[in-house]
């Protein structure tokens, strides 16, 4: 069996900042990634990121990405592509499928010391007659394939969901080259920031609140789409259908985080509807229910990717000051600096809400951990 | 009909050139070396990758992260790869899967 002191779930910018931070204090850190590429989300993010400067705002998420890979790179981070924990057993042994360069796959079993699970989310479905037909996709999946691999899923979208995801999708369709034709929102008023819903507006996409879709046909794949005006109580008003041509639909109905790990090693966790469902009970430190095991980013609950970004460092930095790479009052000055950080990322109309969450589930962290 | 991206505001023009020579369903496509299948496959607008078990409804590109499995095809022989996370190799045979590709005529033969 191999070791490794920290062995890390999931290369996005929890895992990977948590990566930084351990090994840049000394620790031996070995990411894990099931994608062909690290980085997780931060590529197809081409827009500039919000926040202070000290938010990294004003760069692009894309470009974040690739500073993070180079400074894992610098401290001697360890990355495993194409590779999937599948199991994580009593005193920290992780099982990992790796993927082998000749597109065969390998059972191995690492002894860790500490655990970082940086998991991530999953995109919410929206099920509606003809929900399956192909053409009708996540929004990220269609961010994807526009920013990653450079190509169109079709040609005339209908976005459903104004969050920030519909809204930055939707335009960031467009700058690829493809037609949106509506951007539909069941609730009264868009749900995402004015500054992305002013530039979807400027270039002339209908957006219908109040609105969802009721029906998608087409052959093999689809080609239009049924929508209908909601009322008060979100039911469809009869005679307010409408029918929008297209060959694509993107759901862009929030997250999830992403808990199987979680679940799996019995962590105790907590429903919270601004976090986007169950999510690991954890302490300051990111540490779990269980001593050395530590969650980040959207695993803990659905944010930003720049808290996730801070609390893959929170849980960095704890697991160094446990391998006893950092004392308690070097870590504590990092600890703190990242907190302050956190919680100006929490603040205003829209990060208030997380801030309570978040606060919720600090104080419901149990004081005596298994 | 090609749905690459050439020119872009934000990434500027692509370089990358269509090296990789496939065969999707008996066609011969070209794609560009390190992307997957399934964008391969977009940039010819083909969208359905596999029929359902019991219904055989089409399905294709949910995810895009290898989470979903809805991309699953028959890739040189062997079915249910996702071919969102599976690069193109030179010379493959990707074949729509019917089923769970195991039975006969699981595959869309040339």
């Amino acid at each position: 069996m191999l070791n490794r002191e920290v062995v890390i779930a999931g290369a996005g910018p929890a895992g990977l900042a948590a990566a930084i931070e351990a090994a840049k204090a000394g620790a031996q850190v070995l990411v894990v990634d099931l994608n062909i590429k690290p980085g997780g989300q931060l590529f197809k993010q081409i827009h500039k990121f919000f926040g202070s400067s000290a938010h990294r705002s004003g760069i692009r998420g894309m470009d974040i990405g690739t500073q993070m890979l180079a400074e894992a790179e610098k401290y001697g981070v360890e990355i495993w592509i194409n590779s999937a924990v599948i199991g994580l057993y009593s005193d920290k042994i992780v099982s990992i499928e790796r993927g082998l360069e000749n597109g065969e796959k390998e059972l191995v079993n690492i002894q860790a010391k500490k655990v970082i699970l940086a998991t991530g989310a999953s995109e919410n479905v929206v099920r509606f007659k003809g929900w399956t037909l192909p053409g009708i996709m996540g929004a990220g999946a269609a961010q994807t394939m526009i920013n990653v691999n450079r190509v169109k899923p079709g040609k005339k979208v209908v976005m459903l969901g104004s969050g920030n995801v519909g809204l930055i999708v939707s335009y960031q369709l467009m700058q690829a080259g493809c037609d949106v034709v509506a951007l539909v929102e069941a609730a009264p008023k868009i749900g995402g920031y004015g500054v992305h819903a002013s530039k979807i507006r400027r270039a002339g996409v209908p957006i219908y609140t109040s609105h969802t879709i009721i029906e998608a046909r087409g052959t093999d794949r689809v080609s239009e789409v049924t929508i209908a005006e909601l009322d008060s109580k979100w039911q469809p008003i009869p005679g307010t259908e409408k029918v929008l041509e297209c060959d694509v639909v993107t759901l862009a109905a929030g997250l999830k985080p992403i808990s199987d790990l979680v679940r799996l090693h019995d962590l105790d966790l907590t429903f919270n509807a601004v976090f986007g469902g169950w999510v690991p009970k954890h302490n300051r430190d990111m540490e779990s229910t269980q001593s050395g095991i530590y969650v980040a980013g959207d695993t803990t609950g659905v944010e930003e990717a720049n808290t996730a970004l801070e609390e893959g460092r929170l849980s960095g930095v704890a697991a160094a000051e446990a391998l006893g790479y950092l004392t308690a009052e070097q870590a504590k000055e990092l600890k703190d600096d990242i907190w302050e950080r956190l919680d100006g990322l929490r603040m205003g109309p829209f990060g208030e809400k997380r801030m309570f969450a978040k606060n919720d589930i600090l104080a419901d962290f149990p004081a005596c951990v298994k | 009909m090609c749905m690459r991206i050439k020119d872009h505001v934000i990434m500027g023009s692509d370089t990358a050139t269509a090296t990789v020579k496939i065969t999707v369903d008996g066609k011969t496509i070209m794609a560009i070396e390190g992307e997957p299948i399934l964008a391969a496959l977009l940039s010819e607008n083909i969208m359905v990758n596999r029929y359902t078990v019991k219904l055989k409804e089409p399905r294709g590109l949910f995810c895009g992260i290898g989470q979903c499995t809805d991309c699953a095809m028959i890739v040189n022989g062997k079915p249910n790869v996702r071919t969102c996370i599976t690069p193109v190799e030179e010379g493959m045979i990707i074949q729509t899967q019917h089923g769970n590709g195991m039975e006969e005529g699981g595959g869309t033969h040339a």
